[in-house]
This record gives structure tokens, sequence and C-alpha cells, in this order.
């Protein structure tokens, strides 16, 4: 179980992507972003959870819809929103956008605009780590869209058969982009697929910050520990389109929308701290109030950020030493 | 000095790479205890164990997914396909991944992987174990690829892509693996993106690639006897390529023939030439000319697979031409 300051912690943190993600949906309206943008908005509770636990040198590796994830390992707002508004200051440096966000110096080894090759590098991440005799780990966030991709059985097997210090994060929204997980999976379930690869798995709900938080926390502890890798099954749902700006009907009711919007992953949560008395209705609203703050800083940062010069096009291609 | 066979040059060059520098491991299929297909690891497994010198599943995509991930956190994985061939159902990995990584984190992880796999037509071994393939992957900005022709060139250049921090493709022609060569004893590197004069002439340049190198400085030498100079040069590395010293030999020859057993349209020889048109244009005395293999999938039958190499009188008869014109 969480202290006290760690659950605070995992409030803000929340927020932190909660309120990004809404910023930059209201700067996508305004034509700020560029690209695509997924938001994370519902799912926040996983990649909290789940980082809480890592250090600035474990690995991740992430989606298409990897914002959280590069928030919650250490990523600033400022440099996630300047990356989607395209400037020189983003942790991308303009190069990547909403797709491709790394920051390697805390561990955000990349979001990606491809399905699946997340799994394969937080595999190898684990190989590396393990061959260099560190207690680092490599942890993937994944849809539900890849468990039905190869790099999810070839992940897992290389993973398992070689015992790898890897955490695979399933984060099961129920649909890719729009089509259902329980249409284009012969077996509905993730988390029970871990004995087909002899590999521990469980499914937590993923709108609890602390189910996710105490999984992954064992997790962890049996990566660090040589005892390998494990597959996280985590049920959630975008409360959002797929895409911001594209049309989210058709495939799903608007009553299902509103059944997981009651159970929002936040508010769930700040009911649990106040009915716990883990903290005061002030305490969470001074959170909130900083938190804000700081998104909105983080926008005027981005918006006043400089643009990359285009001269610098051509770098890093190569490696320049 | 010493003699080795080009499979045995690579293996020095890994051997002493592995024994200075921990993080390199080797991936492949039966290149554990076995010691490769091609006996590419022979004897490293003893020296290194397991877990360097790693068998893999049949799982091309998996590992070299994989390899990608150790590559950005501080290992410098080989990749060992085998038959280059393999190397297809890797291709999003390759193309999508390790060549982008550098570009899209500014240059802030590195992507050190080394991606060996042998190529090329002969042993009817048909269209699932002949490809080349090395046009493809110049094409993408990011790879670096290497292509070469004799034992020398094979170790050092093996020692430079083990020192890369960029992905490199080094793909060793099957005909090529067991022939016997000068190797200089102990550490050196050849630096990419430099030609190897193979022969020197002045009526004509020959730039040849791979397996075509012996063969066409084999052709040349019989051809001086009736008076005939010509020049052929190896470029060693498709990517970067040297075009330096192949347009410094054209404004001395006037004449190009680009032989290259794989595929004519949109390859190697398509852009040496679109570039020598470029920057050499007034130097040349004739079209530029290209002999490549068929534009087929590898046959089996020894006949038909006979009748898509580029041969010795192909060659032969492809330089007579190109002085006459």
């Amino acid at each position: 179980m969480a202290q006290s300051e760690q659950l605070l912690s995992l409030y803000r943190q929340m927020l932190i992507i909660r309120y990004t993600e809404e910023q930059l949906a209201r700067s996508h309206q305004m034509g700020l972003i560029h690209g695509a943008c997924h938001t994370y908005v519902g799912e926040e509770a996983i990649a909290t959870g789940v980082c809480a636990h890592l250090r600035p040198d474990d690995a991740v590796f992430s989606t298409h819809r990897g914002h959280g994830h590069a928030l919650a390992k250490g990523v600033s707002p400022r440099e996630v929103v300047a990356e989607l508004f395209g400037r020189a200051t983003g942790c991308s440096q303009g190069r990547g956008g909403s797709m491709h966000l790394f920051k390697p110096e805390v561990g955000m080894m990349g979001t990606s605009g491809i399905v699946g090759p997340c799994i394969l590098q937080a595999t190898g991440a684990g190989y590396s780590f393990k061959l260099l005799k560190t207690d680092q780990v490599g942890v993937a966030f994944f849809g539900d869209g890849a468990v039905n991709n190869g790099a999810f059985h070839e992940g897992l097997n290389l993973a398992s058969i070689w015992k790898l210090p890897t955490l695979f994060v399933c984060e099961n929204n129920m649909y890719a982009t729009e089509v259902p997980f329980a249409y284009s999976a012969g077996n509905p379930h993730v988390g029970n697929r871990g004995p087909a690869y002899g590999m521990e798995s469980l499914t937590v709900d993923g709108n609890d910050v602390l189910a996710v938080y105490e999984a992954a926390e064992e997790a962890v502890r049996r990566a660090r520990g040589g005892e390998g890798p494990t597959l996280i099954e985590c049920r959630t749902y975008r409360t959002r389109a797929h895409a911001e700006g594209m049309r989210d009907g058709g495939y799903r009711t608007p009553e299902e929308v509103e059944e997981w919007k009651a159970r929002d992953p936040i508010t769930r949560y700040n009911e649990w701290l106040l009915k716990n008395e883990e903290a005061g209705t002030e305490t969470l609203a001074e959170i909130e109030a900083e938190v804000k703050e700081m998104v909105a800083d983080a926008e005027e940062f981005a918006r006043n950020s400089p643009w990359p010069e285009a001269d610098t096009v051509s770098e890093h291609v190569f490696n320049q030493g | 000095m010493r003699e080795l066979t080009y499979v045995e040059a690579t293996l020095e060059a890994l051997d002493s790479a592995m024994a200075r520098d921990p993080s390199i491991f080797v991936v492949g299929e039966g290149i554990g205890e076995r010691g490769g297909n091609f006996n590419t690891t022979v004897g490293l497994y003893d020296k290194y164990g397991p877990e360097r010198l790693c068998d893999t599943p049949i799982s091309e995509r998996g590992f070299v997914g994989m390899c990608a991930g150790a590559a950005m956190t501080g290992t410098r994985p080989v990749v060992d396909f085998m038959f280059l061939d393999f190397i297809l159902d890797a291709f999003g990995e390759l193309v999508n991944q390790i060549a982008k990584m550098q570009y899209m984190s500014s240059g802030r992880l590195k992507m050190p992987i080394l991606l060996r796999g042998a190529i090329g037509i002969g042993h009817s071994a048909a269209t699932h174990h002949s490809g080349s393939y090395y046009p493809i992957f110049a094409h993408i900005p990011g790879f670096r690829v290497v292509v070469p022709a004799i034992p020398s060139d094979a170790k050092g250049l093996f020692a430079t892509a083990l020192q890369s921090d960029d992905p490199v493709l080094f793909l060793e022609h099957k005909s090529l693996l067991f022939n016997r060569g000068d190797v200089p004893e102990g550490d050196y590197a050849i630096p990419f993106g430099q030609a190897r004069m193979a022969r020197e002439g002045s009526d004509c340049t020959v730039v040849a690639i791979g397996s075509m190198v012996d063969k066409s400085v084999a052709v040349c030498d019989k051809l001086a006897e009736d008076g005939i100079s010509a020049e052929v040069i190896d470029p060693r590395t498709i990517a970067p390529l040297d075009m330096a010293t192949i347009l410094e030999s054209v404004s001395k020859t006037g004449r190009l023939l680009i032989v290259d057993e794989t595929f004519q349209p949109c390859g190697v020889g398509a852009e040496i030439a679109a570039q020598v048109i470029d920057e050499g244009f007034d130097d040349l005395d004739a079209p530029i000319r290209r002999l490549n293999g068929a534009h087929v999938p590898t046959p089996y039958s020894p006949p038909l697979e006979l009748a898509i190499v580029p041969e010795t009188n192909d060659i032969e008869q492809s330089i007579r031409n190109l002085l006459a014109e």
C-alpha cells in the first residue's frame, strides 16, 4: 500500500496528464497542433500507477497514444506541448510530434506511430539490462490493438525464454481505433494469455490507480529480482475520440461512453482519498490549482517557443559523434 | 602474409571486438554452439557464453525489434540472419524504427546495430535463399550498407561496423564466403565510403559490386592481352557511396560500365549513372552501360539459374561493346 505522500503524488500525476490532454485538445481546435493528437483521457491511472515504480534509468516504450506515458515518465508538460506545437523546445526538438516523443535522459524511449514495435523494444531493453547485469527494467505500454499483432507473440515469447526484466502493460480500451476487441480477438481476454508464453499475467481495473499501482509494484519487483517478465492487462476506456477532430460515433454508443465516464479514474480516486481521509478537499484543490497553473505555463511556453531552424533538417540522420 | 577465408576474416574482427567490448552480443538461428550455418561464429560460444552468443527462435521480426531496443539501451547487437532473405520479415522494424530512431530522437539515441547476412545467387538455393536487396536499404536514410568483395576488406569493414553508432547492413555474397585471400594480422578498420581500386586502367571504368569484383578483374586481366586497359573499382560500401573515386576514374577513361548481380531497375547502377551524368557529363565519351542479373525471382534449375547471373563472358562482351561505342 502506498504511503500518504505517494497517494497524493498519484493524484497529482493523473491531473498533470488530464489537464495537459485537455489543453492539447483545445490547442488542436485552435490549429496550434499540426498533426494527429491521440489523447489519453480516461486512461491516466495506468501510466501513473506503473511509472510510479520506475526510475529515470528504466526504459519506457510507448504507442501512438503516448502523451500520458511521457508525462508520467518525467517529460515535462512544457516539452510535450512544445513538441506537439512543432517547436524547437519540444522533447524531440520538433522532429517527432505526438507520435514520436523522446526523452532518453529520463528513460522515455519513444512513442510510436506503428502498433507493435514497442513490445519488441522493451524486450530488447530487458535484454540489455540482463546482459549488463543491472537491475533496470524495460516497460512496453500498448493497446488491445497490438495484442493481435505478431510483435505481441514474438516479443512475449522472447522475453519469456530469456526471463527478461520486462513489463508488458496492455491498455485494453476495447477498440483498436474503432474496431472492437470483442470482434477482432478470438480470445477476448489478454490477462489470461501469460501461460501460453510461460509468463505471469493478470488483469486489473485500469481505471483504479491503486489496483494498477499494486500490480505494477509486484511486476517491477519480480523483474528487478531476475524473476522474469509480467503481462498486465488493464481494462480501461478512452472517453474522447480516437484522435482529436475525428468523429466519434457509429462504433460505440453514447450510453457506453457515459457509463465509462462515470468510472473516471480521477473522480474515483478523488472520492477514495476523501473517504479514506488521506486528504481533505482543500489539499486536493491546492493540487488542482497548482497543476492547472503548470499546464497553462506549458501552453504559454510552447506558444512562445521558437520554430526549429530549417537548415537543421538533415541533422541526426546519422550519428554525429 | 597469411591467408584467411572471407568468413574467417570477419570472425577474427568479431572475436577481437567481443573480447574488448562486453556490450557486444550476437543473435541468430544456430549461431551459438553450432557456430553459424556459414561458420560466422565458430568458437565464440565457448569463449563468450550463451548470453552473448544467443540462439534465437525463428522469429526475425521479434529479434530484430528486440535488438533495436537493446541498441537504444546501452548494448551493441549483431544480428546474424544466415540468409539475408529472412530480414524481410523484419522490414518494418528496420525501416520505421531502426533507420529513423536517431533522427526522431534528435540524435539523443544511438542505433549501434550490425545486421549481417549471406546474399546472392548460386548453388540452386532458389528464390527464398538468393536475394541481395541492398539497393532497397541504400534508398532509406539512416542505413550504412556494406558489400565487401575480398577477405581483407571483409575484416576491416566488419571492424568499422562494430564501432559504428549507426545501423549497418553487412552483406556477404555466398560465393565469396570461402574464398581465401591475404588478410593482415591484428586489428584494423577500413572507413565506410572509400572505394578500392581493384585494377588500374585507362580505357574504361568498370564499377563492380560484391561477387562481380573478382569476376570483372579476371575479365580485364584477360582483355589486357588484347591491349585493352580497363579499370575496376569496388565501391565496398553502397551507402555511403564513394562517388569521388568513380568520377575521377571516369574523367580519365570517359567510359563507364556498372556490373551488379542484383536487379537493374532503381538499382545501384542507376544511381551511379545518374550521379555521373550530374557531375561528370562532359567527361563521357560513350553512353553509360549497366550489366545486371535478370529482373526475375531466382529460379532453381541450374541452367535457369545460370541464365540470370552476369558471367565472365557477359562482362567481357559488355566491355568490348562499350569500347566500340
